[in-house]
């Protein structure tokens, strides 16, 4: 048991959530919890990027990408697949470097070749797979990576009554009050884990919030919850990357529309300039579709039911 | 939206007063370790009223004794199977730590201490050679370390008959500085009840060592580390978890275990064979699944590890009591294993189930 004691000096954040933590929602707002730079007031820019790109040698994955995360807004990235959306987040998240364009954080040019030079700006991502452990108890999971302890030397422990108070407290602050924070979070419904994941950035002081496809793999009702939890952490002054392929969930809590195909930016538009049926046809791919459509006629004959179908869709989105 | 607002779909699900009761008990019921424990007394039971000798004091040193080795072992593959792995060269490093400390000390009469010393750091060498192949490579431990396990077990062999021309070894007793060890490793109290109840230095490591792990898994951050490597290895990297050390530093866990428990044997009989310890790596294993562990990792308890020790210690002298071929050890170990494996998948498939 000896052998186990070496590899404890790690994470020093470890201690710092303790203090101001279980004050609630606004304390932690205020003041993150494990020291990267406070929130800026509503509507400032955290996250500016110029005509960004990146290439994997002669391989073009993005490039000419401008838009920007304000604190207390939703950035909706939305693309199909392969459009270039996870070399955008990978970029935003500090797993890849990009190679044009600027990157700015809080007016600063940046470039972040680790996840965790993100997180120390306060960037954290949430992946699709959540990086949660099935098995273990809500309250594990909550702090897994950055337990706060008491105690000295081998005799340091787990706190605890604190971690299953904060986890409690910060989860009712997102809004999902839990009967027990003992249970497995396999346990959880895929919404509630989701929330669990983003209430864990949270608290650990992100201040952008890069949710990776959080409602594809969820069910209509699942998706609901998952969007009220985006809404509020923006409600808590937060800015937010939403990254999906499905404008009906973007529309309702986005501010700010980017959109991606084939690796370049079709536009980035503010929600006044963009109605929904606007952004549904963009992401169909409004010309591409009466290529289409016209080539389906020419196939298979202007009465097809197909071909019909399709003209139909095309001309009243 | 305010911030205090509860959401409406949460209200249904306010628990019912009445449940908590019965949540409590099921709370309980669910510990890993509580298969074993139903176990353990159902075991001691069958030998305490079907035979003559099981309970008096001097028949209970010896399952106590063999419990006690056993469940120094089964503790140590259990926290390495919770963080996800296997370790089948554990038998053979019980024999490798015993014939090392023993050539030294009878072949050059080295310093007991510094025998003992050398044999540790072979000992967390070669388990830290098997968790940084592991880790590494991201071969199954289960291939990895059956490779190491045949090299030890060879070696054993060959190498002592290399040197003392014999396959064990014999005399420790008249060597200088062996009371010094034995008094660490192979003294014993006795307590008269009756008969004599003799209690080796090998039960009060074992107390020790399912203390220590217990406190280890679920009081520190080390434990929740060792829960997450087992039991969702991209997650707990994601999060910052430092996987490497820990799995690495559960292999060397084990192989401190197969060290102690050469020692315990070394030094309580004075003598070591080239085989020690070979062919009990799968009886570790079971241990540690009747005691509640998941053959995927994630999920399972020191302290059921040590029941199933204890189960198992019972068992193989209560079956000797009784009068019956001992060979029925295996059987019985056998059908006990898959009956403890189908009970931690139930527990497991519920543990996951939404409520």
């Amino acid at each position: 048991m000896t052998t186990q004691g070496s590899h404890a000096a790690k994470q020093p954040a470890a201690s710092a959530p303790a203090d101001g933590a279980v004050g609630g929602a606004a304390e932690v707002a205020g003041m993150p919890a494990s020291g990267s730079p406070a929130l800026p007031p509503p509507g400032t820019p955290i996250i500016e990027v110029r005509d960004i790109g990146k290439s994997y040698g002669s391989v073009i994955a993005l490039r000419d990408v401008t838009t920007s995360v304000r604190a207390g807004e939703v950035t909706c990235v939305l693309g199909d697949n392969g459009a270039g959306k996870s070399t955008f987040i990978k970029i935003l998240a500090g797993a890849h470097e990009h190679t044009h364009g600027e990157f700015l954080v809080d007016g600063i040019a940046r470039h972040m070749s680790t996840p965790r030079a993100a997180l120390a700006l306060g960037i954290a991502t949430v992946y699709q797979d959540l990086a949660v452990v099935p098995l273990m108890p809500v309250w594990r999971n909550f702090f897994l990576g950055s337990e706060p302890t008491k105690g000295w030397g081998p005799f340091s422990r787990l706190d605890i009554p604190l971690m299953k108070k904060t986890t409690k407290t910060e989860l009712k602050a997102m809004g999902i009050d839990l009967r027990d924070v003992d249970q497995p979070i396999g346990t959880l419904s895929g919404g509630e884990r989701q929330c669990v994941a983003i209430a864990r950035a949270v608290f650990f002081g992100a201040r952008v919030l890069i949710l990776d496809e959080p409602t594809a793999a969820l069910g209509v009702r699942q998706s609901g919850v998952v969007l009220k939890y985006i809404a509020k952490a923006r409600d808590r002054g937060l800015g937010v990357v939403f990254i999906t392929h499905n404008p009906h969930h973007a529309y309702p809590v986005g501010d700010r529309f980017m959109l991606l195909r084939r690796g370049r930016s079709m536009g980035d538009f503010p929600k006044g300039e963009m109605t929904l049926d606007e952004l549904v046809s963009m992401m169909a791919g409004g010309s591409e579709l009466e290529q289409l459509s016209h080539e389906l006629s020419r196939s298979l004959g202007e009465d097809s039911a197909v071909a019909k179908e399709m003209a139909a869709e095309v001309h009243h989105p | 939206m305010s911030v205090a607002e509860a959401p409406p779909e949460q209200a249904q699900e306010q628990p019912d007063e009445r449940l908590a009761g019965s949540h409590r008990t099921a709370r309980i019921l669910r510990r890993p370790e509580v298969g074993a424990a139903a176990g353990a007394i159902a075991v001691f039971a069958f030998f305490a009223l079907t035979t003559d000798s099981f309970v008096k004091a001097s028949g209970a040193s010896t399952w106590i004794l063999t419990s006690s080795t056993f469940g120094i072992m089964a503790v140590a593959v259990a926290l390495l199977m919770i963080g996800g792995e296997f370790d089948l060269s554990a038998g053979a490093m019980w024999g490798t730590t015993g014939l090392m400390t023993g050539i030294l000390m009878t072949q050059w009469n080295v310093n007991v201490w510094l025998a003992i010393l050398a044999s540790l750091v072979l000992a967390l060498g070669i388990g830290a050679l098997n968790g940084i192949l592991v880790v590494r490579t991201g071969l199954p431990s289960f291939i990895v370390t059956l490779g190491t396990f045949f090299v030890l077990q060879g070696v054993n062999l060959a190498v002592t008959k290399l040197i003392i021309n014999q396959v064990s070894v014999t005399g420790l007793n008249n060597v200088d500085g062996y009371t010094a060890g034995q008094q660490l490793f192979g003294s014993f109290v006795q307590i008269d009840i009756g008969t004599t109840l003799t209690l080796y230095a090998a039960t009060f490591w074992w107390i020790a060592v399912t203390a220590i792990a217990t406190w280890v898994l679920l009081r520190t951050k080390v434990g929740n580390w060792i829960f997450a490597v087992g039991g969702a290895l991209t997650s707990a990297r994601q999060v910052g978890v430092p996987v490497v050390a820990t799995k690495v530093g559960l292999f060397m866990t084990t192989a401190f275990a197969g060290w102690l428990v050469g020692m315990l044997s070394l030094f309580k009989t004075t003598t070591v064979q080239s085989t020690t310890g070979v062919g009990q790596e799968f009886i570790f294993i079971i241990c540690a699944v009747v005691g509640g562990c998941l053959l995927t990792g994630g999920y399972g308890s020191a302290i059921g590890a040590a029941l199933g020790a204890l189960i198992y210690g019972m068992v193989s002298q209560g079956i000797v009591y009784e009068g019956w071929d001992s060979n029925w050890t295996y059987a019985f170990l056998g059908v006990m294993l898959l009956g403890a494996v189908l009970v931690n998948n139930w527990v497991k498939n519920r543990a996951e189930a939404v409520r």
